[in-house]
């Protein structure tokens, strides 16, 4: 289990590296390969990533690629959204969460699909 | 000569008063989103975080994607902090998790100089059009 743990972290994580959603591979890894709850591996995913966050923002900042603008008012809008989110995927049956997810990552690859095709003909 | 200087003037103020307005607009709207993404599925804000730096707020590729993590990782502590209160998560799992994220961030960076973008974004579409199948039937 805790192998498997690392695998899918470092596969998720090289995604995540590459500039792509990294908790968009890990939450499915967790779920679909290791049998997590879907609420679980989303919770993982979470403080995964705010680890991960953690690190990478000290560099960013020290090389400051962050841009203040607007900054501020993104964030103070965004918490009290991402509490509500996160109470109401805490309140739906696992079930139907995991089929909202499964419909959210077809949605992201078609978006992907798209800007590939974009690219492609450029 | 003066009046059209002044009229040139004025329109570039109310110019910018109506581009910050609209800017304004959008954030308040994608932030909506971002927060709800971030929430409900977890993740994903991103998804709507760099778009809206680069495009609308016209930040440079690589600073929007360092913005995007300024702005969800406090939105992720807060979404995890209510994930936390309503599950028991162990600890292990956590930590090996985030070993390997960790890891595979760095092995990501590197790649990122030396594998083609499409095939890996094509890999990636690939999966996640897979992973949602299987969630969904």
């Amino acid at each position: 289990m805790e192998i498997w743990l690392i695998v899918f972290g470092i596969v998720a994580g090289i995604f995540g590296g590459m500039g792509m959603g990294g908790g968009t591979v890990l939450v499915p890894l967790l779920t679909l390969a290791l049998g997590f709850s879907q609420i679980t591996s989303q919770g993982i995913n979470l403080i995964c990533f705010s680890f991960l966050a953690l690190s990478s923002l000290v560099l960013h900042i020290k090389n400051k690629l962050i841009e203040g603008r607007f900054l501020l008012v993104i964030i103070l809008c965004s918490i009290p959204f991402s509490a509500l989110g996160a109470i109401m995927a805490n309140s739906i049956d696992n079930q139907i969460l995991k089929v909202f997810f499964g419909v959210f990552l077809m949605i992201l690859s078609l978006i992907e699909f798209v800007k590939l095709f974009n690219k492609k003909s450029i | 000569m003066k009046k059209a200087n002044k009229k040139t003037k004025n329109n570039s103020i109310t110019d910018t008063k109506k581009s910050n307005k609209k800017q304004t607009f959008y954030v308040v709207i994608s932030s909506i989103f971002i927060g709800l993404l971030n929430g409900f599925f977890g993740g994903g804000g991103g998804m709507v975080a760099v778009p809206l730096l680069e495009k609308v707020l016209h930040v440079e590729n690589k600073k929007a994607h360092a913005t995007a993590i300024a702005v969800i990782l406090p939105l992720s502590v807060v979404s995890a902090s209510f994930y936390f209160a309503k599950n028991s998560f162990e600890f292990n799992w956590i930590f090996y998790a985030s070993i390997g994220v960790f890891f595979g961030g760095f092995i990501g960076a590197v790649l990122l100089k030396k594998l083609s973008g499409k095939v890996v974004r094509f890999i990636f579409a690939m999966i996640m059009l897979f992973a949602g199948l299987k969630m969904v039937f």
